[in-house]
């Protein structure tokens, strides 16, 4: 069966990881990765893996080639140039950089609703970990507040995240409300420095309208269901403990452990980026394929 | 000493003390202490939910009052000593920061962890522009070495910051330790920043360590009255007063008033005394951040665990400021190990 043809934009950390990711991918063909540095080892890496590479950024690349999708892992000032240039030619663009030109997509939960957008946003590692939780509480029972806290390791956090954190935390907020159903959300990011460096740690709390045994034990299954659903794209996403119920609130603790592709398995944060990036790539692509014939 | 040594006083009853009452304190309680604080001459005036501006929260404890309200009435009595908030990059924003100055906030103070400077770049930034006064604060400086320390005094400094605080967040130093820690960041920052140095007495060392401070260069302390804040409290700002007064240090602070507020306006408003007891103690000498006290208190009464062991691990594992959520985790782990030994 024929796949879409891909190419990644970014030659960092973020766009590596997800060209090994996609190569295992039986839907989608990593065809060509767009850099800007020609001595960076994402590209050296691409062209061992067989892939083409540009190394004077994406309109060049356009000259000579035509993606059917194109995935940005480079930065959100940089998106805001690249979502006008593969708009213009009507290039499918999945965005993993904060910008946040399309509609915000969390895998787990409304990847059907924006599977024909042309942009999508993959809003934040922390949103990727998180909403689906708020979810699958608020699909049980009304959600008044979610608060999340991400803790990931320092060494996980790159300049741009560093730069403009603000970003992180109302981007997330954002899409705990919008996507995860919660009618007001809090988002908080710690960075730890130890060593060895710890795997991506999230808290959700959400405030429950109802808080009978029943309505308990419904929340309880929806967020067992949730992470089964999560583990099919990110085997490393986990409970670390039971949900706790509390007067009217439910915290639920979770861990994201990384497949160490080309980045280490600490780095949960960046993987599950890279892993919903790649299941909605994939989504998109089956839906084009069925469509075509 | 033929010139006397003139340092200024930050008081953080309104804000570290926030800990202390689990973030209870009323309008009209900000307004009393605020006042009588703003008569006995301390410099900056702290003021904010415990965890800085946003902090209210289900992880560290809703605020009584919301920070609009809270942050009016302190503004509102403070006439002499500067009104100050204080921000965490990750919990609190950049908007926070701008609704706080239209409260009437005039000084900001921008605090990560002592390894994580970087993060506060957009915020002392954006503080300068707004004319705050901006101040770095490298907490839990007892967890890495003065050259790594002065490696992020520096960075702070290159965002704006007007002045860098050496936190020992887990009231874990010693003397020595304060000592290099403070010669270290007056000699490499330039002589136009400040140096300010935060002390928890977990260790019973407070207000030696903020002399030693003095001693080596620093010219901004923190105090608060009767040492209310999170742990064994911070320096208690009365002690403070009477001892720099005897060893001929200027703070501009009046010992009597500071005594009377201490005594007659804070201590009626503590909900436990202030004291190094068993698990204030433990935070000092397991190095563990001061505001988990009462968290870990409450999640060992509820997991029925030793909250000493709860503390201890904690350490152990390097947890900073802000993972109040590792309490309850930990404290899990805790009894369910617990569990499989009696079985």
């Amino acid at each position: 069966m024929s796949k879409l043809k891909a190419a990644i934009l970014g030659s960092g950390n973020i766009g590596t990881d997800l060209m090994f990711k996609l190569l295992r991918s039986e839907w989608i063909e990593p065809a060509w990765m767009i850099g800007i540095d020609p001595a960076s080892d994402g590209l050296k890496r691409a062209r061992e893996h067989g892939l083409a590479t540009f190394d004077q950024g994406l309109k060049a690349a356009l000259e000579e080639i035509s993606p059917d999708i194109v995935f940005d892992a480079t930065s959100a000032k940089a998106h805001i140039r690249h979502a006008k240039l593969l708009k213009e030619k009507g290039i499918q663009a999945v965005d993993l950089t904060p910008a946040a030109r399309g509609p915000l997509v969390i895998a787990a939960v409304n990847l059907d609703e924006h599977i024909d957008a042309l942009n999508v946003n993959m809003v934040t590692c922390g949103g990727q970990a998180t909403v689906p939780m708020v979810y699958a509480v608020s699909r049980v029972t009304d959600v008044s507040y979610a608060e999340i806290v991400a803790t990931i390791s320092s060494q996980s956090a790159g300049p741009g995240t560093r730069q403009n954190i603000d970003e992180f935390t109302v981007t997330t907020a954002r899409a705990l409300e919008l996507i995860g159903g919660a009618k007001q959300g809090k988002a908080i990011i710690i960075l730890n420095p130890a060593e060895p460096p710890i795997l991506m740690r999230d808290t959700i709390y959400c405030r429950i309208e109802k808080t009978d045994e029943e309505t308990r034990e419904k929340i309880d299954r929806s967020i067992r269901e949730m992470v089964k659903h999560v583990q099919t794209y990110v085997p490393g996403y986990r409970l670390n403990r039971d949900p706790i119920f509390q007067d009217d609130v439910v915290s639920i603790s979770i861990e994201v452990e990384g497949l160490g592709d080309y980045l280490p398995v600490y780095a949960g944060n960046l993987d599950i980026m890279t892993a919903a990036a790649v299941k909605v790539g994939e989504e998109m692509a089956k839906k084009r394929m069925s469509t075509v014939k | 000493m033929a010139e006397q040594t003139k340092i200024s006083v930050t008081d953080v009853t309104l804000r570290d003390g926030m800990h202390a009452v689990r973030h209870q304190f009323s309008v009209e309680d900000v307004k009393e202490i605020a006042s009588a604080l703003d008569q006995m001459g301390v410099s900056h005036i702290e003021a904010t939910h415990g965890d800085g501006l946003g902090g209210s929260s289900l992880q560290y404890g809703l605020g009584k009052e919301t920070e609009e309200d809270f942050l009016k009435a302190a503004c509102s009595v403070i006439k002499n000593a500067k009104p100050t908030a204080l921000l965490l990059p990750g919990i609190g924003t950049v908007d926070d920061m701008k609704r706080a100055a239209e409260y009437g906030i005039k000084a900001i103070r921008v605090a990560t962890h002592c390894t994580e400077a970087d993060i506060s770049e957009q915020h002392i930034g954006e503080a300068r522009k707004m004319g705050l006064e901006t101040v770095g604060f490298l907490m839990m400086s007892h967890m890495v070495s003065p050259d790594i320390l002065v490696e992020e005094a520096k960075k702070m400094a290159s965002y704006g910051a007007q002045t860098v605080y050496i936190v020992d967040s887990a009231g874990a130093m010693m003397m020595e330790q304060v000592r290099e820690r403070i010669s270290a960041l007056v000699g490499a920052l330039d002589s136009s920043v400040e140096v300010g140095f935060h002390a928890h007495n977990n260790l019973g060392l407070s207000i030696a360590n903020s002399l030693a401070a003095v001693e080596e260069g620093a010219t901004r302390i923190d105090c608060s009255l009767a040492g209310l804040g999170a742990g064994a409290g911070n320096t208690p700002l009365e002690v403070f007063a009477a001892v720099t007064e005897k060893r001929g240090i200027r703070t501009g602070l009046d010992l009597y008033k500071a005594m009377d507020a201490a005594d007659d306006i804070v201590r009626p408003k503590m909900h436990r005394p202030i004291q190094v007891d068993r698990l204030s103690l433990t935070m000092g000498y397991a190095g563990v951040y001061s505001s988990f006290l009462l968290h870990a208190f409450r999640a060992a009464e509820m997991f029925k665990v030793d909250p000493r062991d709860v503390l201890v691990e904690l350490g152990k594992r390097k947890v900073v400021g802000g993972q109040e959520d590792m309490i309850v985790d930990v404290a899990v782990e805790l009894e369910q190990k617990q569990q499989a030994l009696q079985k």
